[in-house]
Formats: C-alpha cells, structure tokens, sequence
C-alpha cells in the first residue's frame, strides 16, 4: 500500500503567525490589557485586591494568635485572627465526644472510607465487585467506630466529628445509589402500580426540604413504629438522608437511561435477554458511565448537605465545633473556627468536583465517534 | 398455577398485587402504632388546633402576627418570612449570578480568576456553614451605639442593618411587595421565548412603575430616617441579623450555582450563531443581547428554576440561627402543642406546593422553548 499523496508531499515551511508579537509580554499585554477600558479595569482591580489581600494577611497571619496558651491575647486590643481557638479544639471539632485514647481508632476509620472513595473512582475498578469493597470497608469502619473483638465497646452516640460526617456521607452513598437505581428503573416500568409508587417517592423527598425529611426520620418515623422499638439517633439520620439523596439521584440515573440510544434496548431485546440480564449487562453499564460526571456532583452536595444533621442534634464535624465553641472562654472567636472547618469541606469538595471535571472529559473521549 | 406463575402478564400483576398489599400492611400497622403512641401520651388528632391560639410570639413577621393570633395564621406567618426571604436571596443569587458568570468569560484574565474563586469557594462549602458564618460576622460587628455607617441614614451593627424607609408602614410593605413583582415581572418578560418589539419597553415599564410609586409614596407618606436615641434607633427600618445572615446565606451560595449555569449557557451557543452576528456588523451589544442570551436563555432557565427551587427549600435552614420561617415555627408549634404529625404534614404540603408552582412554571417555560426535532 502506497502511502496518500499528501503525506509524502514535501513539508511547506511554517508561515509567520498573521500579527501581533508572540512572547510573554504579548501574551501579558492580551490577557490583562487587550483595550485601553480593560487596562483600565485590571489596574483597579488589581489595586483593590491589593488593597484587599494586604488587609487579610494583616490579619490571619501578621496580626494572628496562633498559641492557645493564652486566650486573653486574643482579645487584646488591634489582635488579628485567632487561629489559636482551632489549635485548642481541633481534638474536639475532628473526633467530638469519642473517648481521647480511641481517637485512632476514629481516624483511622476515616482513612478507610477515603481510600474507598479514591478506589471507587477510578475507572480501572468500576465493576459490580466495588460492591465487596463498600461491604468490607464499612464492616471494618463500625467495627473500629463500635468496638467489640478485641476493642472497647463504644456506641453511636460517642461519634461525633469529622468520622461521623464521613460515615454518614459513605452511608449515604452507598446505600442511596442501590435505592437510586431501584427508583429510576421502577419510574421507567412497565408496571403502573410499580411506576406510581416509585414517582411518588421522587417527588415527595425532591419537593421537601433535607430539614424537613431529617425531622420526619427523626421525630415522626418513631411514633410510626411503634411502643418498644428504638431506632439509633444516627440511623434515623441516615434513613433521611439516603431516602433524600435516593430521590435526587434516582433523577440523575433516569437521565442517563433516557440517553442511551433506543436501539441498545431494541438490540438486548432482540438477542432474548430477560429484563434483569439485559439492564445488568448491557443498559445500566452504559447508562451509569454516562451520569458520573452529574453523581458526582450530588455525591458532593449529599456530603456537604451531611452538615444539615448539627440541626437536628447529632454532633457532626459542624454540630462538634458548635458544640466546642460553647466554652466561654472561646466564645468570641467562632468566625475563625468555623473559617477553618469550611476550609476542611473545601478540600474535599473541590478534590471531589475536580474529578468530575477530569472524569466528563475522559468518558466524553471514550465514547465511540458517530462517524459512520 | 405453574402457567400463571409462567404467563408475564399474570406474573406482572402478582407482583404489584404483592407489593400494593404489602405497603398497605404496612401503612395501616404504622397508623395504627402512632394512634396508640398518640393516645397513650394523651395527645389529640386531627386538624381542630388550626383555629385554636398559638400562644407564642415571632421574634419577626412580614404580615400581622401577635401571640393572640391562631396555629394557621402562625404557619402563614411562618410562610411568609420564607417567602420574603427567598424572595429577597432571589433577586441577589441572580443579580449577582449573573454578573459573575459574565466575568467568567471576560477576556480580562484578572476578572474571570476573581469570578471562578468566587464560584469556587461558595459552591464547595456547606451552605450551613456560610449561613451560622454570616450570622457570626453580623453578631461581631460593633454594638448599636458604634453603628457602622455604610452611607446616607445606613447603618449597620450588631442587631441588624437600619436603613431609612417610608414612615406608614402598609404604605411600605405595598411598595415592598410592588418593588419585588416588578422586579420578576422584568426577568419573566426578559426570559419569554420569541421576539417581541415590546420586551424592551415591557421590561422599562416593570422596572419603571415600582420606582414611581416609591417615589410618589416618599412625596405622600414621607420617609422616616433612623437616629440613634439612647440605645436604640427610632424611626426607619430594621432589618434582623436573622433576616440577614439567611439573605446572603442563601443568595451567595446559590450566586455561584447560578453563575456556572450562566456561564454554560452562554458557552453553549453556537460559535457561528455569533460569528454570523460579528460579520453582519451588529455592535457587541447587540451581539450580546440580540444573539447571544436569547439562545442561552433556553439551556439556562431549567437549572436555574432548580435552583430557586432549592434556595427556598433550604430557607428552612434558617432554624438554625433562629429566623422565623415555616420549618421553624412549624417546629415550635409542634412541640407547643405535640400535635407533631399535624404540623410536619401541613409544612410539607406548604413546601411541595411551592416548589410544584415554580417548577410548573419551569415546565411551561420549557415546553415553549424547546427545539422540536424532525
């Protein structure tokens, strides 16, 4: 085979560029002064945010007490930021009421269910076993959080912090996606009873506020079940919360089933699969790639929607440091922690969102192009 | 009975027979555990507390409330603040959505890196955490006789912000209220599908009418400003801590869901549809306003309306820091009275109603918009 014409053609030597000369000052000169109007309001911005960055390191680091040795210092008269107030509490704000000499065995939980989190999003292990995985690691969690075999026995209501903030959003997860798909694919049914009930369900948790279904779970869902059954603060939490996430995500799924071509059904149909083999081998694979991107994002939503439980009473990463700036001595310095802690949620959130971004453009190259 | 279980049909309704039968039992059993739980505990069913005094004041209320009045009228109460002060997070979360996903695409590099830190950072942090956090800033501030003063009769401090307002207070709430509907009617007209030689003009007037009356009411009424006597201010308008620590809770966080969906309806246009504009001579503005939004309206509006749609839900985020809206004072009267059940259900419906109305609205706005295919 001889190669096309045009790749043996002799090279035609690269033309100057049509204007403008390249070069980093260009290149400073297109980005920040393109017009003498937008020059203009670089330079007032940039004097402004000057002006403004110079205020802040004034007073978050230049002026700011960073030793909890002394509180009294804080207050002192032109004090910056008081950092000191994370320094004196971080124990409590990350581990909550958790007995002191466990606080790894709480860490060491939260590590577990990150890692699980990381593993989960690479492509490479999507597959129906990450299923084991989750099983294995929350196993593994309780058995650190809860004790037993070998450890001191503690309960639910010791979690408090940064574990319990990371175990509800796990719990959420892993226990909202399964109910996620069970609605999507109930609201595309054939069944009208089965279609009812799952509509209904989406509509009610997506049309009422994560409060409101919070204070269901946890106020109305025990006159609901009756004299001697007592269901764990944390637990009723966590229904509300998957219940909610379910809804929203259920939404998402649906979506990508609506996506997927009409001929991939028409295909599976055609080779004879039953129902539940066509969806598992050949719909939800594909239809599932597509709204990662867009679970993603609930799944961030859902973690920092885990907050809402502090209104409830339950001692989160937020219901902790609430908790700890009670102390008095503290009281007057809740901006600083609560900067912190927001600082916290965004690392993990933005870690979280950039993935999605990384994760759209692969699957948008993987897709086979529609070239015929 | 083995054909039954074989036939798909008859397998199908089996199963939802199964189902529904199962549900039920359920259903009943879970009545029928909270009428006995209800009864032991000696409390009442049923709707009758409605009519009966709520007996406990709002710490705040847009419409006439005093702890006289009855339950329902406490809920309206209750929803009223909610509306007011989504109402108000509405207008900020778009205002400045808007302008942010504007600057995100602005050639000034300096410009669109401010607007993507802003986006970034309201948007990866719990919108709880912001609302306690600006609550906290507001309580920080100097006390009352220290007032900050933020220009004219403005004032600022640790019980809210005190600006000068028209002396009847009816006349205030009507140009409140008109102030507001002229402001959706002014989008509402801007997002309508079509051409219209009057969106202009329809757009001016809405603007324009609220505006007038104002002025005209400050002529009639007269506009009481605030001075500071004692430890307080009299005359003007107080606006709670509460009221504005939920306002910029809500309305910031949401500016930066609005500002990303802003800014990828803009992106999603067709760049021939504005190179096409480009070449036939039309000055930017026309580009932009002619060419470029129409089109993006339509990929915007949907997840926009989404996000009203959560910002009034998580008003309810307000009993938090103690601002009286509906899932607030609905909390309170469900302890004051136990009628638990009652109140949770009748907030619910308040809240499902109110999102079913604006996405309804969303619905209308998308079926009109959509680009039938062959």
């Amino acid at each position: 085979m001889t190669d096309p014409a045009h790749l043996t053609a002799p090279v035609v030597p690269a033309r100057r560029p049509p204007h403008g000369a390249p070069g980093p000052l260009a290149r400073l000169k297109a980005t920040y002064f393109p017009t003498p109007l937008q020059g203009l309001l670089t330079v007032v911005l940039g004097a402004l945010l000057v002006v403004l960055l110079a205020r802040l390191a004034d007073w978050a680091v230049v002026g700011a007490v960073w030793s909890p040795a002394d509180p009294a210092a804080c207050s002192a008269d032109g004090a910056g930021a008081c950092w000191a107030v994370v320094a004196e509490k971080h124990r409590v704000m990350f581990f909550g009421a958790f007995p002191y000499e466990e606080h790894w065995r709480a860490a060491l939980a939260c590590l577990l269910i990150i890692a699980a989190f990381v593993v989960s999003a690479l492509p490479r292990c999507w597959s129906p076993h990450l299923a084991w995985l989750w099983i294995a690691t929350l196993a593994l969690a309780l058995w650190l959080m809860l004790g037993g075999a070998g450890l001191a026995e503690l309960s639910t209501s010791d979690w408090g912090g940064l574990p319990l903030t990371l175990l509800l959003s796990a719990g959420t997860v892993s226990l909202g996606l399964p109910l996620a798909l069970v609605l999507a694919l109930g609201r595309n049914s054939t069944m009208p009873a089965v279609r009812l009930i799952c509509i209904g369900t989406i509509e009610l948790f997506r049309g009422l506020p994560l409060l409101a279904v919070l204070f269901m779970a946890s106020l109305i869902l025990p006159l609901f079940l009756g004299e001697g059954v007592t269901v764990d603060k944390f637990v009723r939490a966590l229904v509300g919360m998957v219940l909610f996430f379910g809804a929203y995500a259920a939404e998402i799924v649906r979506g990508g089933l609506q996506a997927l071509p009409k001929g991939q059904y028409e295909a599976a149909m055609s080779l004879g699969l039953p129902y539940w083999p066509m969806m598992i081998t050949v719909i939800l694979p594909q239809a599932l790639r597509i709204v990662v991107p867009a679970l993603v994002n609930d799944i961030i939503r859902a973690f920092k929607n885990t907050s809402f439980v502090a209104v409830i009473g339950l001692f989160d990463f937020l219901g902790a440091t609430k908790a700890s700036l009670q102390d008095p001595l503290w009281v007057r310095h809740t901006l600083e922690a609560y900067l912190f802690i927001m600082a916290v949620y965004f690392a993990f959130c933005w870690a979280m969102s950039r993935y999605a971004l990384w994760i759209e453009r692969r699957i948008d190259t993987d897709r086979p192009s529609h070239a015929p | 009975m083995r054909r039954l279980l074989h036939n798909r049909r008859a397998r199908s309704w089996i199963f939802q027979g199964l189902l529904v039968g199962g549900l039920l039992l359920v259903a009943v059993a879970a009545v029928h555990n909270a009428r006995t739980a209800l009864e032991a505990r000696g409390i009442a069913t049923g709707f009758d507390f409605l009519a009966a005094p709520a007996g406990f004041a709002l710490s705040e209320s847009v419409i006439a409330y005093d702890a006289d009045a009855s339950v329902g009228r406490a809920f309206l109460a209750g929803l009223a603040n909610t509306l007011s002060v989504s109402l108000g997070a509405i207008v900020l979360a778009t205002v400045l959505g808007v302008l942010v996903g504007l600057a995100r695409l602005s050639r000034n590099r300096l410009l669109s890196g401010l607007a993507g830190l802003y986006v970034e950072v309201f948007r990866n942090t719990p919108q709880l955490i912001q609302i306690i956090f600006w609550y906290a800033v507001v309580i920080a501030l100097p006390t009352i006789r220290n007032a900050v003063v933020l220009g004219g009769d403005i004032y600022i401090s640790n019980r809210g912000l005190i600006l000068p307002w028209l002396a009847d207070p009816v006349a205030g709430t009507l140009v409140a209220g008109a102030l507001s509907l002229g402001f959706i009617a002014a989008v509402v007209v801007l997002c309508l599908p079509g051409r219209h030689r009057w969106r202009g003009r329809a757009i001016a007037v809405a603007l324009a009418v609220p505006l007038a009356l104002l002025v005209l009411s400050i002529g009639l009424v007269g506009l009481s400003r605030p001075a500071l006597q004692g430890f307080n201010f009299v005359g003007g308008v107080a606006v709670s801590p509460e009221f504005l620590a939920l306002f910029l809770g809500l309305g910031l966080y949401i500016a930066s869901f609005i500002a990303e969906i802003v800014r990828a309806g803009l992106a999603s246009v067709d760049r021939g549809q504005i190179e096409a504009a480009v070449a036939l001579g039309l000055p930017a503005g026309k580009v932009l306003f002619s060419v470029r939004i129409p089109q993006a309206l339509r990929v915007i509006v949907p997840p926009a309306a989404a996000q009203y749609i959560s910002l009034i839900k998580n008003s309810s985020l307000g009993v938090a820091i103690g601002y009286p809206e509906l899932f607030n004072v609905s909390n309170s009267l469900a302890s004051l009275t136990g009628q638990a059940i009652e109140c949770v259900a009748i907030m619910g419906v308040l809240y499902l109603l109110t999102a079913m109305a604006l996405s309804a609205l969303a619905n209308g706005y998308n079926r009109m918009t959509v680009i039938t295919e062959r």
